[in-house]
């Protein structure tokens, strides 16, 4: 370990470091196993001062790595020519291991890189992740390449078919629809117009350039330009994310850049497939023009057909997995990964289907999975996407060293030229003809800040690799050529475009949470704009969109959504997923008993003050709550935990769920006892269920709640408020119920008198039901019933709310 | 004012009131009269309590529409501004049924259930226990910790636009009036 100070820095900022060099180092053994052994000292000898400043720790590992070879060495030697060999107590097979051995390696080196740089955040600060990245790449490559050996290049079946698909399926999956759909005229037109633009444009002006520009490129004809054009125009979604997730625009331009990179790529698939085609072919006719065009819409529309296809399926699987609530997540996986390979199966493109499957399943797959398997599918296809991320960049380093390169000035130079300067006239071009339809007009900044972000990444250099050497002679050039303008992009602009934005004072994103108020004055303000639409007699966008919500519920959701989901609105939804977090918050900080500082103080008697002159018995004092908690807390039990027979399959309710999901439920409760007060001989025999309890109950399923019918004749407990509280007069309810004292600690509500009816006590869910006051009769305890119906039932007055098994 | 709409001082009248082109003073006076069936006024065909106005003239028809017009780019931030607070002024009123000045607890329980009419599955009490919570929020944000004896009486308009502070409602509350061609028939 390095002492304090070296270099300057403190052991702990070093500590990363010497972990990157010991990572790379650990690549060594990987090297030397194809059977250099006699070079082994003398080669890492070198390696050693290759590295840096001699220090301890870096010398000390060669001579390990020539220890485990030698035992090999030794080992063949003296048993030559013998019929039997001892039984080798320690041996090395390193071919059987290789692959995978050398596969995490490297996925074991991006991960401590990304760590690394977060360590360290000075440099992270200046410069994004994606070109930090790209120099560790370099750094690797020159290494391997030091030390004799081949570095492996980015090769594009692995990167087509394992790298791309999770960062799409990310960015698909959690698509923000409504700014993408609201502005999906602009970004349709940007993607195919624009990159039909640049292709054309580019490619035209370099076949300019290979004819005056020397001997070496002026064998290059019009179709290889164009071919070449239209790799390069496309705007990279891997990069674009890299880049703008870390300067946190606003959502519009985001989308508008965002949108555009992962829609070109029909375009990209078609373009390229033509050229290719045609390459070889010196006269194109009219017919092949036709066929292409055609071919565009067959690749796009094919695309997006099977991704749907697959969501759909997706979605109808998923509305039957309440019973293995484990395997949810891979069926979203697998099944947009297979709409993936099937749009590539097909040549059409992939991204697109991936993109489309991914927001067809998602609202109904998200209605019909469990909250677990939410979050898994969450932080899977985060960790996946940015793995890959990482290993793209790294590759795209590494391979910039590896490849053989055919470097020439006018080609390289006029090629990234021209792309800015294409860039540049599509987007202004575009815009001027987009803003005419446009209510929100771009503005200079937002088109500067979108020609600005038109990256290009990795799937330009993948497409060039495709290549085939023997018709495309040119090959490296166009390599070298597409290699540069990448690292130029992500380089120069992406370095510079967070000091370009702070000082434009673009907008930024607003981190505003999304509160319930807001969600209700979005919606009121969609059924006002529908009906000012209709007004006018104006079909727009939101005629439509009303349509096609009406069609998705009356139709498609029923089919979809499992049981009786698929009637909730959207707000009802909405509603739900705050209180989940709010539950979750409470949880979180400290626990159930205290009050969370952040939380405000607003309660129901504050907006509703009328409560309090009705109220029919007197509060508690505080000390008595406290008796009447700690007794509580004393005689009452933990609810047993329900196990079925154990497999490994279904999962066990864990404790922390269930006491979230009582909090839920207190809270429910205690809020609505305020409004029943006044009017518990009024209200009608309904269900008191608020949509977040049912829905927990739902939510947290494998465990069926089985309802116990109504049973007139459990134990109750009373507590006289009025009367002198002594701890005696509290009667030893049986012991399915959990501990009380979360619902007494609400933060907002006061306390009521007390009267609990433990219902349904075999399922251990189940919460107690406060009565405004005791001796009620028997309808109103049914009315009370807290064991929660599910939510939307169609039968009012049903006295007996229960839940269908297993739902 | 008569049907005689196409005088063209009327027609600037209006243009000075309200803000639209002629162009589009003739486009909606069209549909005004498909809307009215020729009449002078529309009548409001709903039951309304109070509140609601039984018959609305061109005048007012074009004054309503004129809080949907799109922001137009040459504005500076003063007119921003204000055409912002037209807009939420019109959607408090809205909300606020009583036209007292304050959205209370009743007004926007009206309001979700409103919202929630649409589904005939959803009863009540989740319509209120969302209103109450979205009156709990707005408290918290507009007056931040409260006792347990003060009363929050109901959204001002302050507090109202205290919400939507976030929000840009000048691009979310707007209608094309651009392409009226595809004037359709009522269904």
């Amino acid at each position: 370990m390095p002492g304090p100070g070296f270099c300057g820095l403190s052991p702990l900022r070093v500590f990363p470091s010497v972990f990157v060099v010991a990572a790379l180092l650990g690549l060594l053994p990987v090297l030397r196993s194809h059977g250099l052994q006699n070079t082994v000292t003398s080669k890492v000898s070198t390696m050693g001062l290759y590295i840096g400043p001699g220090d301890g720790d870096v010398t000390s590992a060669p001579p390990e790595v020539s220890h485990e070879v030698h035992p090999v060495t030794n080992h063949s030697g003296p048993f030559h020519g013998k019929p039997r060999k001892p039984f080798p107590v320690l041996g090395i097979d390193y071919t059987h291991v290789r692959t995978p051995f050398e596969i995490s390696l490297w996925i074991l080196l991006a991960c401590l890189m990304k760590l690394g740089f977060h360590v360290i955040p000075t440099i992270s600060n200046i410069v994004p992740e994606s070109c930090l990245l790209i120099v560790v790449g370099l750094l690797v490559g020159g290494l391997i390449k030091g030390v004799g050996e081949s570095p492996p290049v980015l090769e594009s079946k692995i990167f087509f078919l394992f790298l791309l698909p999770p960062i799409i399926l990310d960015a698909g999956y959690f698509l923000p629809l409504r700014p993408f759909t609201e502005n999906l005229g602009t970004i349709l037109i940007f993607a195919v117009v624009g990159t039909l633009w640049n292709a054309f444009f580019l490619g035209g002006l370099m076949y300019a350039v290979c004819m005056v520009g020397g001997p070496q490129i002026n064998e290059i004809g019009l179709l290889d330009n164009l071919l070449f054009g239209s790799i390069i125009s496309a705007v990279d979604p891997v990069a674009v994310l890299a880049v703008f997730e870390e300067i946190h625009i606003n959502e519009l331009l985001h989308i508008l850049v965002f949108g555009e990179s992962l829609l070109n790529d029909a375009v990209t698939v078609v373009l390229y497939h033509l050229f290719e085609e045609f390459a070889g072919i010196d006269h194109v006719t009219l017919v092949d023009i036709v066929l292409g065009f055609l071919s565009f819409f067959v690749v796009s529309l094919g695309g997006v057909f099977v991704g749907v296809v697959y969501g759909i399926i997706a979605a109808f699987t998923s509305r039957f997995t309440s019973h293995i609530r484990v395997i949810e997540p891979l069926f979203v996986f697998l099944y947009s990964y297979m709409a993936y390979l099937s749009a590539e199966l097909f040549h059409l493109s992939g991204i697109m289907a991936l993109i489309a499957s991914g927001v067809m399943m998602r609202p109904y797959v998200e209605a019909n999975i469990s909250h677990k398997s939410h979050t898994t599918i969450k932080y899977f296809l985060k960790m996946w996407s940015s793995i890959s991320e990482t290993l793209i960049f790294i590759f795209l380093g590494v391979s910039t060293v590896a490849g053989s390169h055919h470097w020439n000035w006018t080609f390289v130079i006029s090629t990234l030229l021209f792309c800015l300067i294409a860039r540049v006239l599509g987007v202004l071009g575009l815009t001027w003809f987009i803003n005419k339809f446009r209510i929100v007009k771009l503005t200079p900044k937002d088109q500067f800040i979108i020609a600005y972000g038109g990256l290009r990444g990795a799937i330009a250099f993948s497409l060039g690799y495709l290549l085939d050497v023997r018709h495309f002679p040119m090959r490296e050039l166009f390599l070298t050529a597409i290699i540069t303008v990448i690292f130029f992009t992500v380089f120069v602009q992406g370095m510079t475009i967070r000091p370009l934005v702070d000082l434009l004072a673009v907008k930024k994103k607003q981190e505003s949470k999304r509160s319930i108020n807001e969600e209700i004055h979005t919606q009121f303000l969609d059924h006002l704009l529908t009906g000012i639409e209709d007004i006018c007699g104006h079909y727009g966008h939101h005629h439509w969109k009303d349509k096609l919500n009406r069609f998705n519920k009356k139709y498609v959701k029923k089919c979809l959504i499992a049981g009786e989901r698929s009637n909730e609105p959207q707000l009802i939804a909405f509603y739900h997923k705050m209180e989940m977090k709010q539950a979750i918050e409470l949880v979180e900080s400290g626990g159930v008993g205290k009050i969370p500082p952040a939380v405000s103080t607003v309660s129901m008697q504050n907006i509703h003050p009328k409560a309090p002159s009705e109220r029919i018995l007197p509060a508690l004092s505080k000390d008595k709550e406290e008796e009447i908690r700690k007794i509580l807390r004393n005689n009452l039990q933990k609810t047993r935990q329900r196990l079925k027979s154990y497999n490994r399959h279904t999962l066990v309710a864990d404790p922390f769920e269930e006491a979230w999901n009582q909090m839920l439920l207190r809270r429910q409760k205690v809020r609505q006892l305020e409004q029943k007060i006044n009017n518990y001989l009024t209200v009608p025999a309904h269900k008191l269920d608020s949509p977040t309890m049912s829905r927990a109950r739902i939510g947290s399923d494998p465990l069926a709640y089985e309802p116990k019918p109504d049973s007139e004749n459990l134990p109750i407990i009373t507590i006289d408020p009025a009367s002198p509280q002594s701890p005696e007069s509290v009667d030893l309810v049986n012991e399915e119920l959990k501990g009380k004292d979360s619902v007494l600690e609400e933060e907002e509500e006061d306390e009521r008198g007390l009267v609990m009816h433990p219902k349904e006590p075999s399922s251990p869910g189940t919460d107690d039901v406060f009565t405004p006051e005791p001796g009620d009769s028997p309808s109103t305890q049914r009315m009370l019933r807290c064991l929660s119906d599910p939510g939307p039932r169609p039968e009012p007055g049903e006295g007996e709310p229960f839940i269908p098994k297993g739902q | 004012m008569g049907s005689s709409q196409s005088t063209s001082e009327e027609v600037r009248e209006l243009v000075g009131k309200t803000g639209f082109s002629s162009d589009q003073i003739e486009q909606l006076h069209r549909r005004f009269k498909q809307l009215s069936g020729n009449q002078l006024t529309i009548r409001n065909l709903r039951k309304a309590p109070t509140g609601l106005a039984d018959e609305i003239n061109f005048e007012d028809f074009l004054t309503i529409m004129s809080y949907f017009r799109p922001i137009e780019t040459n504005m500076d931030e003063e007119q921003l501004e204000h055409c912002r607070k037209e807009k939420l002024r019109f959607l408090f009123h809205m909300y606020d049924s009583d036209s007292d000045g304050r959205i209370t607890l009743e007004e926007y329980r009206n309001v979700v259930e409103e919202l929630l009419s649409g589904n005939p599955h959803i009863e009540k009490e989740s319509a209120r226990s969302i209103a109450d919570g979205a009156m709990m929020e707005a408290a918290s944000v507009c007056v931040g910790q409260m006792q347990p004896d003060q009363v929050y009486e109901g959204i001002t308009f302050d507090d109202f636009l205290k919400i939507w502070q976030g929000i840009d409602i000048e691009t979310k509350m707007h209608v094309r009036f651009l392409n009226m061609e595809t004037i359709a028939l009522c269904h």
